[in-house]
């Protein structure tokens, strides 16, 4: 005869001891995808399951604005129609211009023998949902690994960068958006040309230029563009304008506070540009550099000290 | 239990709990304007089942419920399997005490229980290395809490309505 005690008094390990288990094995868990990144398939397994899900939860959103687009009015939609062709027109207008501009300049550097400039592919992509997650800023795009996306390519919309994709699920990617503290751009004022990297605000909604000397020669309203000197980010999109300049003199560098030009935190639809073959090799690092670009293009590129060492090559 | 003193309700169906956590995670992934302001649905939902079926809905369920919020929110993996696991032990700890109350002192138990989870979140970003989103944040549990009593009384809809239908 066993003493066992009848099944209804069964309760498995008591709560206590499966609370340890499942907190140990979250906390080894977020080490190890913290520290070592090991977890991404299992990541991509369980992104994968949850996607169904996100899709549905966005097709209402999706279907109110088709609603709206359906009972538009038919004075909006002329006005609308007016308003277009007029950006068009300034368009080509600027197209034509911007063909003769860049046979000169391509003309012009052959001329100095400078490495010519590649062009950019884009692809479109649509936001089908912004992370939920208040303590980074990152937006998701129906775009993933099976269309071609990959990690690192810079995204943008029609008015200028919105940021980058940090990571790549077969049928959507994670766009870590310029306004996220980790994320650095190398940009340029296009009035004098000066160089910078521009931070993330945080929840602020703006970016930041960290290591202006307190000197520098930076106003209100200036434009920041990307420099296009770390070989992620194509040269001269809109970043930001300058808003705030603090200039305190306990502190070595100027605080310089710029809002981001794009929509970062609106719009539906962005560019995912492609950065390969944005730069040639450069000399010297031809045969070693190979896996260092290949690193440098996946990690988010935090150090700062990077700006220095594209100098010249475009 | 005040609500449903008066009476007996039928044993719940997996459909049921499946649906419910469904809906939870779909609420999650609507395109919100500012996610500190809204609730984690399905973390109430959790605290739900785990309240009234201790032994169906457990921690291996929280945790796995985790890793999809985690995948699905492209957060560190296991930041809020970690937060669902100890809101499950939490609610399960408290269930039988919980009932005992009435909706509102219910629903201060689970805005308790929600804070706490939250916490654990915050501490866990923390310790990642990213900055403190903003007093905000606590607004979430708090709207949970008061959702308390609105989502007692949907998830209990589907045993209720059967029950009703039986006397007469």
């Amino acid at each position: 005869m066993d003493h066992t005690p009848p099944p209804f008094f069964k309760r498995g390990p008591a709560p206590l001891v499966r609370l340890f288990f499942f907190a140990s094995l979250s906390l080894a868990l977020l080490v190890i995808d913290a520290r070592f990144r090991y977890a991404e398939s299992m990541r991509g397994w369980f992104a994968l399951a949850a996607y169904p899900l996100q899709r549905v939860a966005a097709a209402p959103i999706e279907l109110a604005e088709r609603v709206g687009d359906y009972f538009s009015t038919q004075s909006q939609l002329v006005k609308e129609n007016a308003d277009l062709r007029a950006k068009a027109l300034a368009y080509s207008r600027d197209a034509q211009r911007y063909q003769a501009a860049r046979a000169e300049t391509e003309e012009l550097r052959r001329g100095i023998a400078a490495t010519e400039r590649l062009d950019v592919r884009a692809v479109t992509a649509e936001v089908i949902y912004a992370g939920r997650d208040p303590y980074a800023q990152k937006v998701f795009i129906d775009r993933g690994a099976t269309h071609g996306v990959r990690p690192g390519s810079p995204v943008a919309d029609e008015a200028g960068v919105i940021g980058q994709v940090t990571r790549v699920h077969p049928l959507l990617s994670e766009v870590t958006l310029i306004t996220n503290p980790d994320q650095a751009i190398p940009v340029q004022v296009v009035r004098n040309g000066l160089r910078a990297v521009a931070f993330g605000g945080g929840a602020s909604g703006m970016v930041e230029l960290r290591f202006l000397s307190a000197n520098a020669e930076i106003q209100n309203g200036d434009r920041l563009v990307t420099s296009g000197i770390d070989g992620t980010y194509p040269a001269g999109l809109p970043v930001a304008d300058v808003v705030r300049i603090e200039r305190d003199a306990e502190h070595t560098f100027a605080h310089v506070v710029g809002k981001p030009a794009a929509g970062v935190d609106r719009g539906r639809y962005v560019l995912i540009l492609s950065n390969e073959l944005l730069t040639a090799p450069r000399p010297g690092e031809v045969q070693a550099g190979k896996d260092r670009r290949e690193k440098s293009r996946r990690s988010k590129m935090k150090e700062p000290a990077r700006e220095k060492d594209g100098d010249g090559s475009r | 239990m005040d609500p449903d003193r008066s009476q007996i309700l039928l044993p719940v169906r997996t459909g049921t709990i499946v649906a419910s956590f469904v809906l939870a995670l779909l609420l999650n992934f609507l395109p919100w304007r500012d996610l500190r302001l809204v609730p984690d649905f399905v973390a109430l939902v959790l605290v739900f089942w785990c309240v009234r079926q201790p032994r169906l809905i457990g921690l291996g369920i929280a945790w796995t419920l985790g890793l999809l919020a985690d995948a699905g929110n492209g957060v560190l993996l296991g930041q809020h399997a970690l937060a669902f696991s100890l809101l499950a032990f939490l609610s399960i700890w408290l269930s039988r005490r919980i009932l005992w109350f009435g909706l509102w002192l219910q629903a201060l138990h689970v805005g308790a229980m929600l804070f706490a989870a939250e916490g654990v979140t915050l501490l866990v970003r923390l310790a990642a290395g990213d900055s403190f989103p903003g007093w905000p944040i606590l607004v979430g549990p708090l709207v949970g809490a008061l959702l308390w009593p609105a989502v007692t009384w949907l998830l209990l809809m589907p045993q209720r309505r059967a029950e009703r239908e039986q006397a007469i």
